[in-house]
């Protein structure tokens, strides 16, 4: 079963085109209940599900370098846009603005110092220059814009049918993630204690208890809201960045390239905590990504509900396919499988 | 009481003959003061009490932000409110960030830029006695006394899980509103609405007497760029501080009247908030550097002995950012969840700015072109000003692209980028015209040596306590947080040394009044020589308690 109230939604939130408020009452209510759980592991009671083993965040990716400046690796394909645009296109023009605007000053101080200089001209207008310094920086900044809009547009692609639809709720001050497409009920992700994190191998502050396990190569869709107060969903990696906002539902698309740990911050501030609610994504392959929503309990669409550990991908295939396309045509006309 | 007011308040005009440098008593001068000059002066006191406050304030937060982990927060909590819980340490340094922004903004270059030189040089450039309502000049400073006090007693009474408002300078709901019980709050919104109110007295005044009092031959094309950045300055805060009003009154009756504007589930939107508080705050930004525009023009034109290069295109590109600076406001909010369409519009609407900027950068270098350069403190300051406005300058243009923002947006990179157009932007033009003016107002020299000993001291400090927040923000430190992952220690460390110096700095510039007022020799009528040409010049220092009796005739 495909649940496609949520593309639905974000039809409805894009094809309004506006930035006038496009509010949303679903979350209105979700009050911080999962707080009771919030030191529980994630809802795997099931005795007969199988064991996931957690990967091990690899020091290097995902999360920032001592001493670096520059930005994160990237591992979206937008992300690696983004992080192309500002390598190859802002940073060198902003680097050369700034140089060629020290190189004049320190022209004119070591030329037109009085010394060398004693009797000052009287220019105060060149019609020509003025021109030029006007539209040159037009045609520069027209230049940029190109690959800027090429990036939001990339940014703003739909996602695909076959897209993973997780939603992510902010909550003071913690993560709460739901996979409606596998039946995986929220779960809260807290961030480890120091002292645990360190046992585990985790970055101090960055490590939680329950991360958001994604498959690599497969379109992601979040949706995104906040229960509370506004939060914001990051990971530097992706080049993700998007506010949780109470009453409304944000979108973000993005593929991951590679399996690895990701790690987040909540961007906006969400009062005492607010720098203790981290974001950890786990990127594992799709068969793995299937292992890990067997040990939740859910089941990859299209497997049978009554034995979702057991499930082959073959046997199911037909069903799914029948499930997919009918839930599609109900629900959301516009995006039936292609 | 009322027949005796003249005379107790040294109304003694009717029984002297006419002096224009008889002032009033103490208590009448400085507390009930109607000169332009005298305004001036307090507004710049109180500009530099507050910076004093909000700038020890950074000390605390880059003290705790030096290493990794908490180190001084629990021991403050504990000093302002014995057995501070680890929440109240944290609401602690959301009340520290949020005081830092409120009071740089709202009560130091506000008050200093518009309020203090405004009020100084504005009347004496374009050659009149006083402002248009010397009387509403009064109130508009002393509206900021209650503002300022409301905004300090916050920080005692309950806003969330301790004292004081911790929802950041830009007060967004719901934390401003459900996320944030208590008074605290709401004296913060009551402190906002106080100081907006003295702005927008203030910015009546300068465009009355802008328009009105010119002396005779003053035209609008003859005015010193610095009035005019005046000018393009008060209709922004007309224009844009009742929006903020509304938006922070829209906040005070969602929190105490059960109204919803912000309330998603009231039918709401907390969106609603950002939009209206950005339409304010981006022309709030060019509200704090178009008169340090102004100044690094004077400045620039002084000590260069020359006119301004493209006198016209510079008093139009301000004219130009003020109106671009109102259409742009949504850069701000480009994670908020807005469509594709409106975030390209915001991305090109942003860029523009850069081009009206880039004629102000290029003119400058063009005015000092050709021209016989002295590098007094003030000018030292300005070059200063140019390149690191400059530096914050373009990465306005790598944060203008929507998608690009999608990493850089709260995190230190936008600290670095706005720091280094406020910090190294507003606060050079600050000190470079303190340095420039401070001769006239008071009569006194400084000492040359200490205010360029000063420059160094502090460029070398801001740029080691700003730039490697870039870095920082590349790699992904979000804004607004206590403590940091480990791998961030390194550049967050060089910051902390960086304010070090810069301290120092600021304590050089406090010797350097001492030793003015104490053993400064002193200024003639015009101690920049043949590049001053400005009607300041024409006066003695300081100038009489009221100038141009007999109004000077501009050719």
């Amino acid at each position: 079963m495909h649940r496609r109230i949520t593309g639905f939604m974000m039809a409805l939130a894009l094809g309004a085109g506006s930035f006038l408020p496009v509010v949303a009452h679903a979350q209105a209510a979700a009050a911080p209940a999962a707080a009771a759980n919030a030191a529980a592991p994630a809802p795997a009671g099931n005795a007969a599900a199988p064991v996931f083993d957690h990967a091990a965040p690899v020091a290097t990716v995902g999360q920032a370098q001592p001493g670096e400046w520059h930005f994160q690796d990237q591992f979206t394909s937008t992300g690696e846009y983004a992080l192309w645009m500002h390598n190859h296109v802002l940073f060198p023009v902003i680097l050369v603005i700034s140089l060629f605007v020290l190189a004049l000053l320190l022209w004119v101080i070591v030329r037109y110092r009085r010394a060398a200089n004693a009797e000052p001209s009287r220019t105060s207008h060149n019609t020509v220059l003025e021109i030029a310094w006007t539209l040159i920086p037009v045609l520069i900044l027209v230049a940029i814009a190109i690959p800027s809009i090429k990036l939001l547009a990339a940014q703003f692609k739909p996602a695909p049918a076959n897209a993973l639809t997780v939603k992510v709720t902010g909550y003071q001050w913690y993560w709460g993630y739901e996979y409606p497409d596998n039946g995986i009920p929220e779960y809260v992700s807290n961030m480890l204690p120091p002292e645990k994190a360190l046992e585990r191998g985790e970055p101090r502050l960055l490590g939680v208890d329950n991360r958001m396990v994604l498959p690599v190569g497969v379109p992601i869709k979040l949706i995104i809201t906040g229960a509370d107060v506004i939060h914001s969903f990051s990971v530097p990696a992706f080049w993700v960045k998007e506010d949780a906002v109470p009453g409304r539902l944000n979108e973000k698309t993005f593929t991951i390239d590679k399996p690895g740990v990701y790690y987040g911050v909540c961007s906006e501030l969400c009062g005492d905590r607010h720098g203790f609610m981290p974001i950890a994504v786990e990127a594992v392959s799709p068969a793995r990504f299937a292992q890990w929503v067997h040990s939740q309990g859910g089941k990859m669409p299209g497997e049978d509900e009554a034995a979702p550990a057991a499930a082959g991908a073959n046997e199911a295939a037909a069903a799914n396919a029948a499930d997919a396309g009918a839930a599609g045509n109900a629900a959301a006309p516009a995006t039936t499988n292609s | 009481m009322t027949t005796t007011t003249a005379e107790d308040f040294g109304g003694h005009a009717h029984d002297h003959h006419h002096d224009a440098d008889h002032k009033p008593g103490f208590f009448a001068r400085w507390f009930m003061s109607t000169n332009h000059k005298d305004i001036g002066t307090l507004y710049l006191i109180f500009a530099i009490v507050a910076g004093v406050i909000g700038g020890a304030i950074s000390g605390l937060m880059r003290a705790e932000l030096a290493e990794p982990g908490i180190q001084y927060l629990q021991t403050w909590a504990g000093m302002l409110e014995p057995g501070a819980t680890e929440a109240q340490a944290y609401h602690l340094w959301n009340v520290l960030i949020t005081a830092h922004g409120l009071i740089m903004v709202f009560f130091m270059v506000m008050p200093a830029i518009i309020g203090g030189f405004g009020n100084w040089f504005v009347p004496i450039m374009i050659g009149a006695p006083d402002m248009a309502f010397p009387r509403m000049n009064n109130i508009s400073f002393w509206l900021l006394i209650p503002a300022f006090a409301l905004l300090l007693g916050s920080t005692f009474v309950p806003g969330g899980s301790g004292n004081g408002a911790g929802t950041g300078w830009t007060v967004y709901p719901p934390l401003s509103t459900s996320g944030s019980p208590g008074p605290a709050v709401d004296l913060a919104i009551l402190s906002l609405h106080i100081a907006g109110a003295s702005s927008i007295l203030g910015a009546i005044n300068f465009i009355t007497t802008i328009f009105n009092m010119r002396a005779p031959g003053m035209t609008l094309h003859k005015m010193p760029l610095f009035v005019w950045s005046v000018l393009v300055t008060a209709f922004l805060l007309l224009l844009a501080l009742p929006v903020l009003a509304a938006a922070i009154t829209m906040l005070l009756t969602d929190r105490n009247f059960h109204t919803v504007f912000y309330d998603a589930a009231g039918g709401g939107d907390p969106e609603l908030y950002q939009h209206l508080f950005w339409f304010f705050g981006h022309p709030e930004v060019y509200i704090m550097i178009l008169p340090g525009f102004g100044i690094i023009s004077q400045i620039i034109s002084t000590f260069s002995r020359k006119p301004v290069f493209g006198y016209l295109g510079m008093a139009y590109a301000m004219v130009a950012i003020g109106v671009v600076g109102f259409i742009v406001w949504a850069h701000h909010m480009f994670t908020t969840g807005m469509s594709v369409n409106v975030k390209m519009y915001f991305t090109a609407a942003t860029m523009v700015i850069a081009v009206p900027t880039g004629v102000k950068i290029f003119s400058w270098i063009a005015t000092m072109w050709g021209g016989s350069i002295s590098f007094k403190t003030p000018m030292v300051w300005a070059i200063g000003f140019i390149f690191m406005f400059t530096v914050g300058g373009v990465t306005g243009v790598v944060l203008a692209n929507g998608g690009i923002d999608d990493n850089l947006h709260d995190t230190y990179y936008v600290v670095a980028h706005f720091h280094y157009v406020l910090s190294l932007g507003a606060v050079f033009s600050l000190f470079a015209g303190f340095y420039y003016w401070f001769p006239k107002m008071t009569g006194r020299m400084y000492s040359e040596f200490l205010g360029q000993l000063h420059f160094w001291v502090f460029f070398v400090g801001v740029n080691l306590l700003f730039f490697p927040m870039h870095f920082l923000g590349m790699s992904g430190m979000q804004r607004r947080v206590p403590d940091y992952t480990d791998a961030l220690a390194y550049w967050n460390g060089i910051a902390t040394h960086g304010y070090e110096i810069m301290a120092v700095g600021v304590l050089i510039w406090f010797v350097n009044i001492i030793y003015a007022f104490a053993a400064g020799r002193q200024a003639g009528d015009n101690p920049w020589g043949e590049g001053a040409t400005t009607l300041e010049w024409t006066l003695s220092s300081p100038p009489p308690y009221h100038q141009f009796e007999t109004l000077p005739v501009v050719d």
